[in-house]
């Protein structure tokens, strides 16, 4: 479980965070929509523990530990995984033996076995098959030369292979067509359990017709103005954000 | 990725030495005095028994040497290096050994330490190795079954003795004794080193390997390899070097030959991993190394693969000259320097002959306060008509201390010549950490990945059982050059 607890953060002298207040219980997804700017994606880089931020007030845990304390790569060890919204491209390593490296990376923080390579590549290609992600995915490169959906879809796999417990979505929907939206949707749903919560951050309303939240939240102005149930995602799509800055 | 970690085991085992292989060899040495004179010379020659016309050579050498300056144009600082100070012969004690079981036990446990298995059986499958101890070679494997294909794979010294119209033809025939300051040096003083002859027509069966070892205190080496690939032959060889960890910096000048007959195929790999010196920047080796490759016969091919993460200071341009039709000359290289480390490395590609083609793949990785110079020249001599070369030169930085330099030199005497140069430079991005550690990996192995996959090009021409070896080499050798 992730509880979130009039957090606020700056980068600088901004302060983009002002005080959130959020629980994501396990096994329930949790939208978080917002204008531009409202602090969407940097709450998502300070939950996953990016560099460049400054936390100013409050606290987060997740499972009853500190998470602000901990090393990215151990965060990723306690189960969060974070989708980006502009996936990095690693030049000369090949996607399988990264994603590989990160399985077991994980696998041995947590005290489990190593995978072995057969049965990691019979996991990572049927995972690349229900993303209907071309065959040569797993031995391409990184994110290079990767289309922005195949980037999208790329993270999913990553996220389909990493099982995480908490999934940051950021933007995931950000430029995918309808069908590979459709796709990547799936590969949330097909997650979705009793030990997977995730926290779907989206700048519209679309994505959420194929992922359907438990709570939505919006954010303004670097806090959560208004929460309630999917309905109130159709209720921003038709009146959009205006006016709830003020809120 | 396996190698990964195979590489985060290899750092845990290191516990902040930073340098494995910097143990000292305790062993009963025959040492010439210090300092270079006639009468060393002389001594090294007679202790070889070698025949007058080479201790001649030596001598010329010796002379050509005396009136000869450093050469300045490096991007190198380094204090004066006091010739007369060093050994110039160290050898272990006793007679030579004729078989393995004749090297002294406390040889071959050293060699054991190193990962260098030299007792045949234990050998990695299809390996055969050549190991030079301070000046002298001691054992080579796999000898009975090379000679059954017509290879010879000896030491230098052996070679002198036992194939002395070969070496007499090829000796200095590549690189002449007083081509420069360091190879005059090795023309005069070289004490051992390894042979390679591949006859007309023969693919050498397995890969041909050579360690070379420092141990004595203040003593230079100066190996010199001769390797001679007849028509349509093909050998593939690999040497790797280190040596102890010692305060004071220590010389190494080698010398490497190449030639290539007809349609002849020479592949030269080299992990090399002297003693870097310390983190503030104190001892290690200064490589200041030879090696040139003659594309003599027409469709003949040298290729030369290197990994440099060893030395304080390495100096080294391993160059092809393309003098048969249709030659083929390449050098891919991975060059690292962390801490003070100094690289000044690159190759010479010279084109003589029509229809010759050459490429050039560098990778140079700095880190600490090092500097990382690559210095290539392509030269396009007027009959080489139609010669192509493509460089591709690509530095990475890590942090905000060292410096990447690329110094390419071309020189065009021909119109139908056609020359690419491509150069890029690029830091590890904070993107790039902060993405590899968000899926788990830590921030040793996060450098160790994205530093590998820069290098990628250049690891997968190294014989198989060595890409390995020198993807654990890459991450240790970075060891501590984040956060």
């Amino acid at each position: 479980m992730l509880e979130i607890k009039g957090l606020r953060a700056s980068v600088g002298a901004k302060e983009i965070l002002t005080g959130i207040d959020l629980t994501v219980p396990d096994g329930e997804i949790h939208a978080v929509m917002g204008p531009n700017g409202a602090g969407k994606s940097t709450l998502s880089y300070i939950l996953s523990g990016r560099d460049g931020y400054e936390v100013t007030g409050g606290a987060v845990s997740f499972d009853g530990a500190d998470l602000l304390v901990m090393a990215p790569e151990a965060r990723a060890a306690a189960g969060i995984f974070l989708a980006f919204q502009y996936p990095i491209e690693l030049p000369g390593v090949g996607n399988a033996n990264f994603i590989r490296t990160a399985v077991n990376a994980v696998r041995r923080a947590r005290g489990e076995t190593e995978m072995d390579t057969v049965t990691f590549l019979k996991e990572a290609r049927n995972a690349v098959k229900a993303l209907a992600m071309p065959d040569d995915m797993l031995k391409r490169n990184v994110n290079v030369g990767f289309s922005g959906g195949e980037k999208k879809r790329n993270e999913i796999l990553q996220m389909t292979l990493l099982k995480p417990k908490l999934a940051l979505l950021d933007e995931t929907d950000s430029g995918l067509d309808i069908d590979a939206l459709r796709i990547v949707a799936g590969g949330v749903n097909a997650a979705r359990g009793p030990k997977f919560s995730a926290l779907v951050i989206t700048h519209y309303q679309r994505l959420l017709d194929y992922i359907t939240p438990d709570r939505v939240h919006v954010l303004a102005a670097g806090r959560i103005v208004r929460s309630g149930g999917p309905e109130l995602a159709v209720e921003l799509e038709q009146h959009g954000y205006g006016g709830l800055e003020a809120a | 990725m396996v190698a990964v970690t195979e590489t985060l085991q290899t750092i845990n085992q290191l516990a902040g030495t930073g340098y494995k292989f910097g143990f000292e060899t305790d062993i009963e040495m025959d040492v010439a005095p210090k300092g270079l004179n006639e009468k060393i010379i002389r001594l090294i020659s007679e202790k070889k028994r070698e025949p007058d016309w080479l201790l001649e050579w030596r001598l010329k050498s010796y002379r050509a040497w005396l009136s000869m300056e450093e050469p300045a144009w490096a991007r190198i600082v380094h204090p004066k290096i006091e010739y007369q100070e060093l050994h110039y012969y160290a050898a272990p004690k006793g007679p030579a050994p004729k078989s393995l079981a004749d090297v002294d036990p406390e040889l071959l446990n050293m060699y054991d330490k190193l990962g260098i298995p030299l007792n045949e059986r234990a050998a990695l499958a299809g390996v055969a190795i050549d190991a030079v101890f301070d000046s002298v070679s001691v054992a080579t494997t796999f000898r009975e079954s090379l000679a059954k294909v017509g290879v010879i794979f000896c030491s230098m010294s052996e070679a002198v003795r036992e194939h002395p119209e070969l070496v007499r033809r090829f000796l200095g025939s590549v690189v002449p004794a007083g081509d420069n300051y360091y190879a005059a040096l090795n023309s005069a003083v070289f004490s051992d080193g390894s042979f390679v002859f591949v006859p007309r027509g023969v693919r050498c069966p397995m890969e041909l390997s050579t360690y070379f070892r420092i141990n004595a205190r203040n003593t230079g080496q100066f190996e010199r390899t001769l390797i001679i690939a007849e028509e349509g032959a093909s050998v593939s060889y690999l040497e790797g070097c280190t040596a102890p960890m010692r305060d004071e910096n220590q010389l190494h000048a080698a010398v490497v030959e190449l030639v290539a007959l007809d349609e002849a195929s020479i592949k030269y790999s080299t992990v090399q991993n002297w003693y870097p010196g310390d983190a503030q920047g104190n001892g290690g080796i200064y490589n200041f190394v030879t090696k040139r490759g003659a594309c003599r016969g027409r469709k003949s091919k040298i290729s030369w693969t290197q990994v440099e993460t060893g030395s304080a200071i390495t100096w080294k341009y391993p160059s092809c000259i393309l003098q048969g039709e249709g030659a083929v000359g390449e050098f891919y290289s991975v060059a690292v320097t962390n801490h003070f480390q100094q690289a000044d490395t690159g190759t010479k590609m010279i084109h003589l002959a029509p229809n010759t083609t050459s490429t050039i793949l560098s990778k140079g990785i700095s880190a600490g306060r090092s500097s990382n110079t690559y210095r290539g020249l392509v030269r396009i001599m007027p009959r080489a008509a139609n010669a192509r070369n493509f460089t591709q030169c690509d530095s990475l930085l890590i942090g905000n201390h060292c410096g990447a330099h690329t110094v390419p030199y071309i020189e065009s005497r021909n119109q139908s010549s056609k020359i690419e140069h491509e150069a890029t430079t690029s830091k590890i991005s904070d993107d790039q950490l902060f993405y590899c550690r968000s899926r788990g990996l830590s921030e040793e192995d996060s450098v160790g990945l994205i530093v590998n996959g820069f290098c990628r090009d250049v690891l997968k021409e190294l014989p198989m059982e060595f890409a390995v070896e020198a993807q654990k080499l890459l991450a240790v050798s970075l060891e501590g050059s984040v956060g």
